[in-house]
């Protein structure tokens, strides 16, 4: 029974079907958190009494790290699930997820670069954290790179699988070496599973927008998933029927 | 003269027996023995990343300045990173020509696994690139002016910490060597993997010369190659399937 | 003769599809000690795949392929003790004379030299294989099937292709004493061969009709003609 979900769920057709309920609800309440969040946190949160207004970047720049990390864990999850049970869609979620993970490293990087200029005064520093970020941009650049360089699919998902594979067995020992290669950094302020140091007016809207980026990347990974499954499958007669006659132009212009 | 070492290696067994015997642990032998006469009788392979390693090194200077003091300071770091790039360099050929010519096919339809094959690659490849390299290292030391306590430590990081990236970029050349120019791609996917030897590599040269143990940060590159050497032959071996099903 | 037990090649109901165009479907054929195959079909028809297939390099294929009566995959390590696969790419190192080549997989200096001998090159066993010429490097592959040690299942991709006259002859003749030792040998070619027992397949005959309407891929030229 179990089972005879599992592999409806590995038809990137039924995905295509089913996900299209899910779409509006993943897009609104992601779209409303992240509203709710930004007027919230830039809007009515106390100002920072050493960092001014400038600490409110950090309602971007922290979710968008926390979501940088989580989607590489997520790429390479699915990467492992496709090469283990063969499971297409779990390809296509993988493929998928290497450009949305990337921009949003790159975004916590460029948010953290202008973070970082009020702060201490430079656009960038050789900090860990930073660091970690730009090799995690880099790993994310490489599985992406490599997708790209294939012409059969089926390789291009499996070796592209392999390397998030490799890369997730590599995160923490880059991320402990480069840790110690810069001891000084500043400490995490934010950790779930012990008191908060930071102003719960502060924190409050930074959950927010944690939630918002959340369902957000959620939102956007089915939207780029459903339209690499199109790319994939046009040539199948329910794509052709979904898009009507149009798809035989389309189609062709491939 | 290598063909009779070939032939006297196989002289051992009766002739049926032969594949059942290649099969077994003896095998490991066998291929360590093939990939050496291989490399030896392609010396340019050997040659080249060495010449690129001191002809870059030499090209440091000339780029920076003279200035005895900032090389020294510089000198761990550019040796490791040269380092870095010379294997890096030499692995794209490391499965190419088995892979063109059918013979990385006909090892994966071998009963032994192909971890093995893999890890008599590398260890070839690290004999020809990464041993020459740490034995030249002491050369380059003192063409950049590195104070003598780093001379030890940069010699034995080197030995340990390039059978690591030996290891390491054998998955990123296993997973290229389907594709027609690998070359930069290879270097994308696999310079974020070499992070923690290069950090650990330098850190041990460093720490000798602040004048402080550096056991430490062997024992951390040990560790690396153990766990390189278990984990980087499996999945190269996973990757060279993918690669043969292109 | 052959050094393992003999055993059978036995395919039911195989499909298989690249790339997400669906290639044969219902292909069922046995392969007996002392018979032989010869899979036919145009290019593009999905020879390779199949043999792909068949030595277990690829594995998207639904249906039932036994090895000695165990299914694949789990009977892929017993097959491939008993397998001799010579496919599109040779499988010479270049860098290894032919003794040499023979040696890597498994042949004493005797056999390799009279195998090398009944494929004719007799004086070339010592010259490194990439000074030879492309056909003689193929001579090299060949010169495992001449092997006393050559296991029971050959599986050869179009072992006769670049080969003189004299050549096929004595290739036949060696394929036909395989066979009556109690050998199997599967084959693609697009030559006739000859051999007795020669069961052939031709993959045209297993071709899927494009069924509209259904979950399944149309040709692409289908596509192309519409606009």
């Amino acid at each position: 029974m179990a089972w005879q979900w599992f592999h409806r769920l590995g038809s990137p057709r039924w995905f295509y079907q089913k996900s299209s309920a899910w779409l509006p609800w993943l897009g609104g309440a992601g779209l409303i958190l992240l509203l709710v969040g930004c007027v919230w946190g830039l809007g009515f949160a106390p100002e920072d009494a050493k960092q001014g207004n400038s600490y409110r970047i950090m309602y971007i720049h922290v979710p968008a790290a926390f979501l940088a990390l989580a989607g590489y864990y997520i790429m390479a999850i699915c990467g492992a699930i496709g090469l283990i049970w063969k499971m297409k869609l779990s390809f296509v979620v993988m493929r998928a997820a290497a450009p949305i993970g990337a921009a949003l490293t790159f975004i916590s990087l460029f948010t953290g670069a202008v973070w970082g200029k009020p702060t201490w005064g430079t656009y960038w520093v050789w900090d860990a954290r930073i660091t970690s970020m730009l090799i995690l941009f880099f790993l994310y650049l490489g599985v992406m790179a490599l997708s790209g360089a294939f012409s059969r699919e089926q390789s291009a998902d499996k070796a592209s699988a392999l390397l998030a594979l490799v890369g997730t067995v590599n995160i923490p020992i880059i991320y402990k070496s480069v840790d110690w290669w810069f001891t000084l950094h500043q400490p995490a302020t934010l950790k779930l599973t012990e008191a908060s140091t930071i102003d719960p007016s502060m924190f409050y809207p930074l959950i927010t927008m944690i939630a918002g980026f959340y369902l957000f990347y959620a939102w956007v990974l089915t939207l780029h998933t459903r339209s690499l499954i199109l790319q994939r499958e046009w040539r199948t007669q329910w794509v052709r029927e979904l898009l009507g006659q149009s798809s035989v132009a389309t189609g062709s212009t491939r | 003269m290598a063909t009779e070492t070939m032939a006297t290696g196989n002289e051992g067994g009766a002739g049926d027996n032969e594949r059942l015997e290649a099969a077994n642990g003896s095998g490991f032998f066998t291929l360590l023995r093939t990939e050496l006469l291989l490399a030896l009788r392609s010396r340019a392979d050997i040659v080249n990343p060495l010449l690129f390693f001191v002809t870059v090194l030499a090209m440091m200077p000339l780029g920076i300045g003279p200035d005895p003091d900032m090389l020294a300071r510089m000198a761990p770091g550019l040796i490791w990173v040269m380092a870095l790039l010379a294997t890096l360099l030499s692995q794209e050929a490391l499965f190419r020509g088995d892979f063109e010519d059918g013979s990385l096919e006909q090892l994966s339809l071998q009963p032994q696994p192909l971890y093995f094959a893999v890890l008599a690659k590398v260890a070839v490849h690290w004999l020809v690139t990464g041993l020459p390299l740490a034995v030249l290292s002491p050369m380059l030391g003192m063409m950049l002016n590195l104070p003598s306590a780093g001379y030890l430590p940069l010699v034995i990081s080197l030995l340990l910490g390039t059978a690591s990236l030996s290891l390491i970029g054998a998955v990123g050349a296993a997973l290229t060597v389907a594709l027609r120019r690998p070359g930069l791609l290879l270097a994308l996917i696999i310079m974020p993997l070499y992070v923690p030897v290069l950090i650990f590599g330098t850190g041990t040269v460093q720490a000798a010369l602040d004048g402080y143990s550096y056991s430490a940060q062997l024992a951390v590159l040990a560790a690396i190659l153990a766990a390189a050497s278990a984990l980087a032959p499996l999945a190269a071996a996973g990757a060279i399937r993918i690669s043969l099903d292109h | 003769m052959t050094s393992n037990l003999p055993g059978s090649l036995e395919v039911r109901d195989l499909s298989c599809e690249r790339d997400g165009r669906p290639l044969f479907s219902g292909l069922s054929f046995s392969l007996e000690p002392g018979s032989a195959v010869q899979v036919l079909g145009a290019n593009g028809a999905g020879k390779s795949t199949l043999i792909r297939t068949l030595i277990g390099s690829a594995d998207d294929f639904s249906g039932d392929i036994y090895w000695c009566g165990t299914p694949y995959p789990s009977a892929l390590p017993r097959m491939r003790q008993s397998l001799l696969y010579i496919g599109h790419k040779a499988g010479v190192r270049r860098g290894l004379t032919p003794l040499e080549n023979l040696a890597w997989y498994g042949a004493t200096r005797s056999d390799a030299l009279r195998a090398l001998e009944a494929v004719g090159l007799y004086g070339y066993e010592d010259v490194l294989c990439q000074q030879l010429s492309a056909g003689q490097g193929r001579r090299v592959a060949l010169a495992r099937l001449f092997l006393p040690s050559a296991p029971a299942l050959w599986i050869l991709d179009e072992p006769l292709a670049a080969l003189d006259v004299g050549g096929v002859a004595s290739l036949e003749a060696r394929m036909s004493g395989h066979l009556a030792a109690g050998g199997m040998v599967l084959l693609t070619s697009h030559q006739p061969v000859n051999l007795e027992s020669l069961l052939q397949v031709d993959l045209a005959n297993y071709q899927v009709p494009w069924v509209s309407g259904a979950d399944h891929l149309l040709d692409l030229q289908e596509v192309h003609s519409g606009d």
